[in-house]
């Protein structure tokens, strides 16, 4: 494994296209997305469900279901191309390199095998131990992800486990092989708020101890703002905004991060009605020309009818709306 | 002070809809009779609901949280009668409803109560056009003598939750979440309720959306002086939306209190747990050590205070002694730790 | 035209228009296989109900027969005519119009004992899985206990118990009667079993709630709510059960404890041909034999089809 340079970004994905052919045509699920994640850092990747972002994710790690396919672009893992690898060679890369923590516990475990079975197994498949060895490092990842009594639970089935337990167990089996990035597609959308309170903690900790980027891919605000250290904001299959999560949440610059951060209510701040985006994402045969928030954007004008705002460095974000372009091209389109 | 406990806010009186008094509601999840017999397994019993007391005044918000498996939406099924309490009553407007002679009056005032689901996608028939999903309170009751009135009320209905008259003659599949939950709120108001029990309606919803509904629940209920049963287990929404909010922990009532001194000063230990554990915007970045363990079995629940394992002002009495609810200012309490002034 | 009819019509080309949008429709017209054999099954099915008329010979009628025409081969063979150009029987009957009017009989037969079987099966479902409790146990072991005897026999038993109770000379009329009722008998349980299952599912899903809050009536529920919502699969198991029980009826046929020789169905048709087989005479039993694979095939093949149209997660 070489390591990158400090410049190199650990992940890099250039103009990323997700297409999904169907009988009535091509649904074109990601557009167009440039994303990096740099070394030991928490990317947060947010939207709304059908905003593409879950697909992103399942791109990087070649998990993404047929009929959708990578039309364009590509996805740079350590200096490396990773998106055209065959089967075989992203199945390597799957686990020694990237790790993946999914929603539902449940279906990352194998019901059938106890929990020391499958870490041993997949730490024996990544890295040259003996079976014994393998067991010793299976307890230590047990133990360094939290769970009670791991000499004894380690034979127990995934049934046996609470589903905050369950989840542990699944971050244990995502760190088996040291990756150097994990790909945690909604880890704590199943869990009720104390128990996810503590995984997103532990997730924390474990990236901060192993120096492990992580893609925390999920719809729930709170979650990026007290995990990510950056976060994009994708929205019909394209980045609205992408900058430090500080920023993103406390001073968003798009309208529609804007009127998210507005529409989810706060203890303490007592208000009689939520900020609301009238409307709803499109569904994916529908989405507008130009800007696809324009349906639903308060300040939408002709060039965002028709022309596709590019990301564009304001202060500490960059932002994809067409209100920050300079002022001669304002007047250019409205001519 | 044991007299508080079996009548929890003051709200009662003249203005009170809704009480329900000691609430408790079993579930038999044994193994079947052969495997009891053979494997010598005991009976097993979760009490879902196990003593649950409230009121709910009139045009007020009562928000019931708590994790999952707390009993929450038990209370819900139990309050709209799609179950029936094991023990305990449930008076609507001072009429009995829930004891084994109450089927009758049960019939007359299940007409003035609605129910809000959870999931967009299950809550409507996926077999039925929308026209008639949201008229089948009126057909049901046979509140209007005409087709041709039911449809026009059914136009009105989905213009006020937001959608057109023309929606009606679609599918529910043709809409999206949000708009699901507006096709379920304008079929909970086609019999002219005054007391909705909402469960869980806007955890499938996306956030924009979310406040959509919240603010169309909000003015609804304004407009037609309703009265909500909030179910939910996003302390934030309830929040926003509540007048009261009682916490469940493991099918009891831990503490309930005006929303202001629920959120402001938290008494129970466990509300106070889970006000620290919900991810706020606001604290981006911040290091915190988030309260250990997990929610226990409910078909085996500790001795004592149900919360005494994960409590961390546990003593002996809390290990042995359930407490009861007492009064402290505004807000009622069932803690050991507050009872012996350990925990202000 | 009035505006409740121009209403109707709009919403009849609504339909129309769902349907050819629709992906069964879809998934219909990328399968040829399916349609080959949706086009053989109507091909047949039409066949039988025009018997009469695309028929020259009436089997069922003894005047119409000729002994000396009997043992007639195929046209393309030696001494074969157009008058039977898939030659005749021992009696001398047009073994074309014995096919066509065998398949009238078959379907038939068949038609009614899936339409029975299907009424029986489904309401004992829904009531089973929604009511639930010691009324759903007893039904369920009565299938069970059903299901745990071959089809076959259980037809034998229901046949040989009404030969018993009923004086010979009624028994040829009730024979189709009773062998379609027996059929019938035999299929419910799959139908009871499926549409038990799927309302176990649907009676806890929060539309059904909401009629409940809402005050409608167990049996309201069931039959507006539940019932739309489980007849998928139970469309599939009719078609398949539509073979099973034409295959059903040729065997009993076959047997002899079908329906009464003089009119004879496929599986009368079949039994009657394999006496001589050996004699040289095999069109007698070959040419039935086909039409009633052909038959069984191709409605088998439209039942694998729907249910996997049907089936979401193969979609």
């Amino acid at each position: 494994m070489t390591t990158a340079p400090a410049n190199q970004p650990l992940l890099e994905i250039r103009n990323l296209r997700i297409e999904f052919p169907t009988r009535r045509g091509i649904l074109v699920a990601v557009d167009d997305i440039s994303l990096h994640i740099d070394p030991g850092e928490i990317l947060g990747v947010v939207g709304e469900s059908g905003a593409g972002k879950s697909l992103t994710g399942a791109a990087v790690i070649g998990l993404l279901e047929p009929p959708g396919r990578i039309a364009d672009g590509q996805i740079i893992l350590e200096g490396g191309r990773i998106d055209n690898l065959p089967y075989e060679e992203m199945r390597k890369i799957r686990g020694r390199r990237i790790g993946a923590i999914f929603q539902d516990p449940l279906t990352s475990l194998n019901p059938l095998y106890s929990v020391s079975r499958q870490l041993v197994e997949t730490i024996q498949t990544h890295l040259p131990l003996s079976e014994r060895q393998a067991r010793a490092r299976a307890l230590e990842l047990l133990q360094e992800v939290g769970i009670p009594g791991a000499e004894e639970r380690i034979d127990h089935y995934p049934h046996q486990f609470s589903g905050g337990m369950r989840q542990r167990v699944v971050i244990a089996l995502a760190l088996c092989a040291e990756p150097r990035l994990i790909i945690a597609d909604e880890p704590t959308t199943a869990l009720d708020v104390s128990i996810q309170a503590q995984i997103i903690s532990l997730l924390k900790r474990l990236c901060k101890d192993h120096q492990t980027a992580v893609m925390l891919v999920t719809h729930d605000m709170g979650v990026i703002a007290e995990a990510a250290d950056r976060v994009a904001v994708m929205y019909s299959g394209r980045i609205a905004e992408v900058g430090p999560v500080q920023d993103v949440v406390r001073r968003a610059k798009h309208p529609y991060t804007h009127g998210l951060m507005g529409s989810i209510p706060h203890i303490g701040h007592a208000v009689a009605k939520l900020t609301q985006i009238e409307g709803s994402m499109p569904r994916l045969q529908e989405i507008p020309p130009g800007c696809p928030f324009n349906p639903r954007c308060p300040e939408a004008d002709g060039r965002c009818r028709a022309e596709r705002p590019e990301l564009q460095w304001i202060e500490n974000t960059e932002v994809a709306c067409h209100r920050f372009d300079a002022p001669e091209a304002r007047s250019q389109a409205g001519d | 002070m044991t007299e508080a406990a079996q009548v929890p806010t003051e709200a009662a009186g003249a203005d009170l809809l809704l009480r329900a008094h000691d609430l408790k509601r079993y579930f038999d999840v044994s193994p079947p009779f052969l495997n009891r017999v053979i494997e010598r397994l005991p009976r097993a019993i979760v009490k879902a609901v196990d003593g649950v007391s409230f009121d709910i005044g009139r045009g007020e918000t009562f928000s019931l949280v708590g994790e999952s498996g707390c009993g929450k939406s038990t209370v819900a099924r139990l309050v709209v009668g799609l179950y029936q309490p094991t023990a305990g009553g449930i008076t609507f407007d001072g009429i009995d409803v829930a004891g084994q002679t109450a089927a009758e009056a049960r019939q007359n005032v299940q007409s003035r109560m609605q129910m809000i689901f959870q999931d967009p996608y299950a809550s409507l028939n996926p077999r039925w056009r929308v026209a008639n999903i949201v008229a089948e309170p009126i057909r049901a009751r046979g509140l209007l003598p005409s087709n041709r009135e039911v449809k026009a009320r059914v136009g009105e209905l989905l213009t006020q939750v937001g959608l057109s008259p023309a929606d009606s003659e679609k599918y529910p599949h043709e809409f999206s979440g949000g708009q699901r939950q507006r096709i379920s709120i304008a079929r909970a108001l086609a019999g002219s309720p005054d007391f909705l029990v909402c469960d869980e309606p806007t955890s499938a919803l996306d956030v924009s959306v979310q406040a959509q509904i919240l603010n169309l629940m909000k003015e609804l209920q304004r407009q037609y002086h309703l009265t909500y049963l909030f179910i939910s287990h996003d302390l934030a929404v309830v929040y926003h939306v509540s007048t009261t909010v009682g916490v469940m922990y493991l099918g009891r009532l831990v503490e309930w209190a005006p929303t202001q001194t629920l959120f402001n000063q938290p008494r129970h230990p466990y509300t106070r747990m889970l006000l620290d554990a919900i991810p706020d915007l606001e604290m981006t970045g911040r290091q915190r050590i988030p309260v250990a363990g997990e929610v226990p079995s409910p078909i085996n629940p500790p001795s004592g205070c149900p919360f005494h394992p994960r409590c961390p002002h546990a003593d002996d009495r809390c290990r042995a002694e359930m407490p009861t609810a007492h009064a402290t200012g505004d807000s009622h309490v069932a803690c050991h730790a507050v009872d012996d002034g350990r925990l202000s | 035209m009035s505006v409740a009819e121009l209403d109707a019509v709009g919403r009849v080309t609504d339909l129309v228009r769902r349907c050819l949008d629709s992906d069964i429709y879809f998934s219909f017209k990328s399968s040829k296989i399916t349609m080959i054999a949706a086009a053989v099954t109507a091909a047949m099915f039409l066949a039988a109900v025009f018997a009469p008329l695309i028929t020259p010979q009436n089997p069922y009628d003894p005047a119409a027969l000729d002994l000396m025409d009997s043992f007639s081969p195929p046209v393309w063979i030696e001494e074969g005519t157009w008058t039977y150009f898939l030659g005749s029987d021992d009696q001398g009957r047009d073994l074309y119009s014995a096919i066509i009017y065998g398949l009238r009989l078959s379907l038939g037969v068949g038609f009614a004992a899936v339409i029975i079987a299907m009424l029986m099966g489904v309401s004992l479902g829904l009531i089973s899985g929604y009511i639930g409790g010691t009324l759903d146990a007893v039904i369920m072991r009565i299938a069970d206990v059903q299901i745990s005897f071959p089809a076959i026999l259980i037809v034998l038993l229901i046949d040989g118990v009404v030969r018993g109770i009923l004086p010979n000379e009624r028994h040829d009329d009730l024979a189709l009667v009773v062998i379609t009722f027996a059929l019938a008998f035999s299929a419910w349980p799959q139908f009871a079993r499926t549409v038990r299952g799927s309302t176990l599912v649907e009676k806890n899903k929060e539309y059904v709630q909401a009629a409940r809050v809402i005050g409608r009536s167990p049996l309201w529920i069931m039959a507006g709510h539940v019932l739309p919502n489980v007849m998928g699969p139970v469309l599939v198991i009719a078609t398949i059960s539509l073979a099973v029980a034409i295959l059903g009826e040729a065997t009993l046929s076959f047997l002899g404890v079908g329906v009464p020789p003089t009119e004879p169905s496929l599986g009368t048709l079949i039994n009657n041909g394999q006496n001589f087989l050996f004699s040289g005479e095999w069109w007698i039993v070959i040419f039935p034999g086909i039409a009633l694979a052909t038959l069984v095939l191709a409605v088998n093949l439209l039942g694998d089809w729907l249910r996997d149209a049907l089936n979401p997660k193969l979609r």
